[in-house]
Order: structure tokens, then C-alpha cells, then sequence
């Protein structure tokens, strides 16, 4: 009996130590890009390294807003984020409840047609989505990013499980009460949908929060940049003052920080749900 | 039983009514249907499903400087045969997938089961596992430069304590790639960490039970049971991963300079694609690099599919 106890002991011992071993090579690089960010340019290329900085330098963050229009991206990834998100879990559920619950001529072959752009890497339409920009005189404007992000062959496809799998009950019920399909899908259906949307959300939000190459392409005035593509070019202009791009890049990952400290079972819960689906 | 006439009459009549009202019924629930997927279905078609086709039109033409072009045939894929750079692009992929892929796996499904254990502050591991998820890559491709800086970073310090001298991590051509590897595998764990996890909660427990009463230690548990059981998870995250993989773009252009000696050795085949595509504008030869890299995906997808019959428990 003892014997056991120990060896549960040492068990879970050694897999805490494991975990932690882990854990700090996870975290290392946050931490010491915070560090960083706090030091003189001095300090960050002092040999051996200097851990903490002598005083807190907050100025390496306003030398950022003052480099770039730091605030104008953080605006821009913003409102992109918000649009895209909000309009894919609209028109994506839209679609998904209508090839979920509604047989019509059609479907099947709609539906296969949509699940086939899952198949095809994204470097295959970026071409094309291009030239649509340049033609509709789009480029360096928001709208050249959240469009084409609206639709989602993937979030149609993961709703749609979702709605499959709700009781035909409840829609004979509300019909019965004179209920169209849109008010059914608004009223009935949507609501009971929730787990599935909010992991279409939380994806669609990590996605656009920082996504690079597209917004890159077609946006490259400051005035419609991103946070990712922002920070692309302080790279490019500002090579050595690590203590500078260090704060940057705090700033442009902390709003996304704190959103995921303050949802984290919903981040976590609807990860799963897009992978296990 | 005689029917009476006005009878008779009014059944045919309720009759009628009721097939009337099952055609309207389902003429507006087409009605409806056609409505609600039109948007998502006109957006598909615009901006995903015709580029397409334009995508591989545009692979049999040339370019010019003026967003005009003309109809070579098959001189871009003739192109190909011979650009050593499209090689050494596919080449670097390749390591970049050889390594990340199945290392990547490993790991998360060795932190998924020993979070799946009963032990203290689970969801605290879990969080800091999942931080890197959530961060932009370039911002994490810029802090792991700083972390990899030759002279001043804190890797080859921590190198310089053990004697070591530390190489330049990022520009050494024969590093670089496996700096970036590194990174890689660091960044996805917490991804496919969080989705075993679901797999491995998903698994019943009678079956541990089960096999504790047979007397099995955790290593054949964990052979005999547990991966089987997590198979089917395992194969769809390696099907994802492996096309995420193709498609490594964001990490090697932020860390790896224009201009750098390492940037033949690490550029994959999406930087390549990209730099023919909005750089050079040699939209011709990109588009054929687009299908080339869709070809390759699709045939080891379907590859990946035959072989999962050998490997894949369903029951």
C-alpha cells in the first residue's frame, strides 16, 4: 500500500516536471519579449544579458506610436476582425440551416461544390481575388480584407453539422405556429446552434487578427494596414532596436492576449469543436 | 354504405386543398432555401470557386508589365522542368513537413496525455500550452529572431554558459531551416494538444478500467489502447497539419530577410509563389506554381486516405 502511494507519488512527480519543462518553453519567449521591450538598447545587447531592466523603459512604446500609426492599424485589424466574424457567422449559418433542414433540388451537388474550395489551398484564389480587387479599384481599403473573408466554405460546412444534429421536433412545432424558415432558423434554430457558432467566431477572429499574406497584397498604404503586416514593415525599417520591436509586437498581440485570458474555455472549447468536427 | 353525393364532394375538395397546400409548402420552402445559401453561394462562387479556374487558365499565360497578358501554352510547366529554385523550394517543404509534422504530433499527443491524467492545475498547463496559438505569427517570428540573434541573443547565451559557441541560427543556410522548424513545432503544439485532448476525453473509461483489472502498466495501456482509440483524431490532424504545413509562408518571410544568405535554403514553395506572384510580377509562372502545389496536395491527401485503412481503428 505504501509502496503504490509512492509510486502515484513519484508518478505524478515526474509528469508536473515534464508539464513544467514544457510550460516555461512555452512561455520563455513571451516573457523575455516583455523584458525586452522594457529595456534601454543598451541593456538588450549588454553581454551576459541584463534579465531586468534598470528602469522600466514605457518610452519604447511610444517610440512605436510614434513610428508608426500604430493606432490606426490596431483600428483596422479591428473593424476587419469584427465585420468578417460577424458577417461569416451570419451568412454561414444562413446557409448552413438551409442545407441542413430544407430539402430542395440541388443540394447535394451545392453542397459538394462549396466543401471542394476546403480541398484547394488558399495560394490557388489569391491570384484571381487580386485581380476582383484591382478591377472593383479596392485596393488599400478595409473592404479588400473583409469581403472575400465573409464566406466560408469551412464555417458552412461546420454549422451545418450542427444543425443536423437538432431535433426535427422543434421545427414542426414552431412551422405549425406559422413560422417561415427564416423564423424558424432565427428564432428556433440559431439559438440552440450556439456552441457551433462561437467556435466559428473564435476561429474566424484568430484568423483575421493575424493573418498575414492577404492583407499584405492588397493593403499596403498605413492608412488600411493590419496589426500583422504593420508589423512586418517595423521589421523592415527598424532592424536593430530589439527593445522597440519588441514593444510593438506586445502591443499588437495584447488585445488578442487579453480576449483569450478572459475567454479562455471558449478559445479552448471551440478549438476542439473546429478539429473535431 | 351509400356515400352521399355532397360527400363525396367535399372529400376530393379537402383533398385537393391538401395537396395544394404540401406543393405551396414546398414551393416556398425552395423558395426559402435558394434565399438563404444565394449570399454564401455567390460569395463561394466569386471569390473562391471561379479564381479556380481562372487561376489554372492564367498557368498557360504570360504577363507583361501592364496586367496584360497572352497565351503560351505549356511554357510556364515547361518552365518548371528546369527552375532549380522550384526544387530547392519543394525540397525545403518537404524537410519543413518530414520534421514538423510528425514531431509536432508526438508532442501534443504526449502533453494531451499527460493532461488527460488526474493531476493539479490541468487548466493553468493548458492555457500557457495554448498562449502560442492565439499569437500572431509575425509577432512570434519576430521575438524568435531576437531569441536566435547570433551576438546578443539569449539562446546562444545560454549556449556560451555550457561553452558551447552558438551558430548564427537564422542566416546560417544549413540552420536556418531547422531554426524555423523549431518555431514551428513550438507554435502548433497547443493547437492539435487541445484537439487530442477532446479525442483522448472522448475515449471511455471502462476501457482503462478494464485493463487496469487485467494488470496492464501505463505503456501498454497507452499502446494498446489509447492510440488506437485516438487513430481516427490522429489521422485528421495530420491530414490538416500536413496541408498547413504546404502552405508555410508567414514564418519564413518575416524571419528570414529578402536579402539573407539563408533564403535559398529555407524559401518554401508558397514564398516562392508569392514572389513570382506580387513581387516579380510573373503572374504567369505563379499561377503555375498555384496548381502545381494543389496537384501535390491533393495526391498525398489521397495517398493519406489509402493508407488510413491501415492504421485507422473506426468502431
Amino acid at each position: 500500500m505504501e509502496k503504490t502511494r509512492q509510486l502515484v507519488k513519484s508518478k505524478t512527480f515526474l509528469i508536473h516536471f515534464v508539464l513544467i519543462v514544457g510550460s516555461v518553453a512555452m512561455v520563455m519567449p513571451f516573457l523575455w519579449m516583455i523584458l525586452t521591450s522594457l529595456k534601454t538598447y543598451a541593456e538588450s545587447i549588454h553581454v551576459p544579458p541584463v534579465i531586468f531592466p534598470k528602469d522600466l523603459q514605457w518610452g519604447n512604446f511610444i517610440e512605436v506610436f510614434g513610428l508608426l500609426p500604430f493606432f490606426k492599424f490596431m483600428f483596422n485589424t479591428f473593424i476587419i476582425t469584427v465585420v468578417r466574424t460577424a458577417g461569416q457567422l451570419f451568412l454561414c449559418s444562413l446557409a448552413a440551416y438551409a442545407f441542413a433542414r430544407i430539402e430542395f433540388p440541388g443540394r447535394n451537388i451545392l453542397f459538394l461544390l462549396a466543401l471542394s474550395v476546403l480541398m484547394v489551398p488558399g495560394q490557388v484564389f489569391l491570384l484571381p481575388q487580386y485581380m476582383i480587387m484591382v478591377k472593383l479599384g479596392w485596393l488599400n481599403t478595409l473592404q479588400a480584407v473583409i469581403v472575400p473573408g465573409m464566406f466560408s466554405a469551412f464555417g458552412t460546412f461546420l454549422l451545418r453539422q450542427f444543425f443536423m444534429g437538432l431535433p426535427k421536433e422543434l421545427e414542426e412545432a414552431a412551422r405549425l405556429d406559422g413560422c417561415n424558415h427564416f423564423q424558424i432558423y432565427w428564432k428556433v434554430m440559431l439559438p440552440l446552434a450556439k456552441p457551433g457558432l462561437i467556435a466559428l467566431g473564435i476561429f474566424t477572429t484568430l484568423w483575421s487578427w493575424n493573418e498575414l499574406m492577404w492583407p499584405m497584397i492588397v493593403n499596403s498604404s498605413p492608412e488600411s494596414m493590419t496589426l500583422s503586416v504593420g508589423l512586418s514593415s517595423l521589421q523592415g525599417q527598424y532592424l536593430t532596436n530589439y527593445p522597440v520591436l519588441m514593444a510593438g509586437s506586445f502591443l499588437a498581440i495584447l488585445s488578442m492576449l487579453v480576449l483569450f485570458i478572459i475567454l479562455q474555455k471558449q478559445f479552448i472549447e471551440g478549438i476542439a469543436v473546429t478539429g473535431g468536427k | 354504405m351509400k356515400e352521399h353525393p355532397l360527400q363525396i364532394k367535399m372529400n376530393t375538395n379537402t383533398k385537393l386543398k391538401v395537396s395544394n397546400l404540401t406543393k405551396t409548402r414546398k414551393s416556398s420552402d425552395f423558395f426559402w432555401a435558394y434565399l438563404m445559401i444565394a449570399p454564401t453561394m455567390l460569395g463561394l462562387f466569386i471569390f473562391y470557386l471561379w479564381p479556380i479556374f481562372q487561376t489554372f487558365y492564367f498557368s498557360f499565360t504570360e504577363w507583361g508589365a501592364f496586367g496584360q497578358f497572352e497565351w503560351t501554352g505549356l511554357d510556364n510547366y515547361k518552365r518548371m522542368l528546369e527552375d532549380t529554385n522550384l526544387l530547392k523550394s519543394f525540397k525545403n517543404t518537404g524537410i519543413y513537413i518530414i520534421f514538423t509534422v510528425p514531431i509536432g504530433i508526438i508532442l501534443s499527443i504526449l502533453i494531451a496525455v499527460l493532461l488527460n491524467q488526474k493531476i493539479k492545475g490541468k487548466s493553468v498547463y493548458r492555457t500557457l500550452y495554448f498562449l502560442p496559438v492565439i499569437t500572431m505569427p509575425a509577432a512570434i517570428a519576430m521575438v524568435w529572431k531576437w531569441l536566435y540573434n547570433s551576438d546578443y541573443g539569449l539562446l546562444n547565451y545560454i549556449l556560451s554558459l555550457f561553452g558551447i559557441k552558438g551558430p548564427q541560427w537564422v542566416s546560417d543556410p544549413k540552420i536556418a531551416l531547422y531554426s524555423i522548424i523549431v518555431v514551428a513545432i513550438w507554435s502548433g503544439i497547443g493547437y492539435n494538444m487541445v484537439i487530442f485532448l477532446s479525442g483522448l476525453q472522448g475515449i471511455p473509461k471502462s476501457y482503462y478500467e478494464a485493463a487496469e483489472i487485467d494488470g496492464a502498466g501505463p505503456i501498454s495501456v497507452f499502446f494498446k489502447i489509447t492510440l488506437p482509440l485516438l487513430s481516427p483524431v490522429i489521422f485528421f490532424v495530420s491530414i490538416t497539419s500536413l496541408i498547413g504545413a504546404f502552405q508555410v509562408f508567414d514564418l519564413i518571410f518575416m524571419m528570414i530577410g529578402k536579402s539573407s544568405t539563408a533564403l535559398e535554403s529555407t524559401q518554401s514553395v508558397v514564398y516562392l509563389f508569392y514572389q513570382h506572384a506580387f513581387v516579380l510580377n510573373d503572374k504567369g509562372y505563379a499561377a503555375a506554381i498555384a496548381v502545381l502545389l494543389l496537384v501535390v496536395i491533393l495526391i498525398i491527401t489521397a495517398i493519406q486516405m489509402v493508407l488510413q485503412k491501415k492504421w485507422v481503428h473506426y468502431d
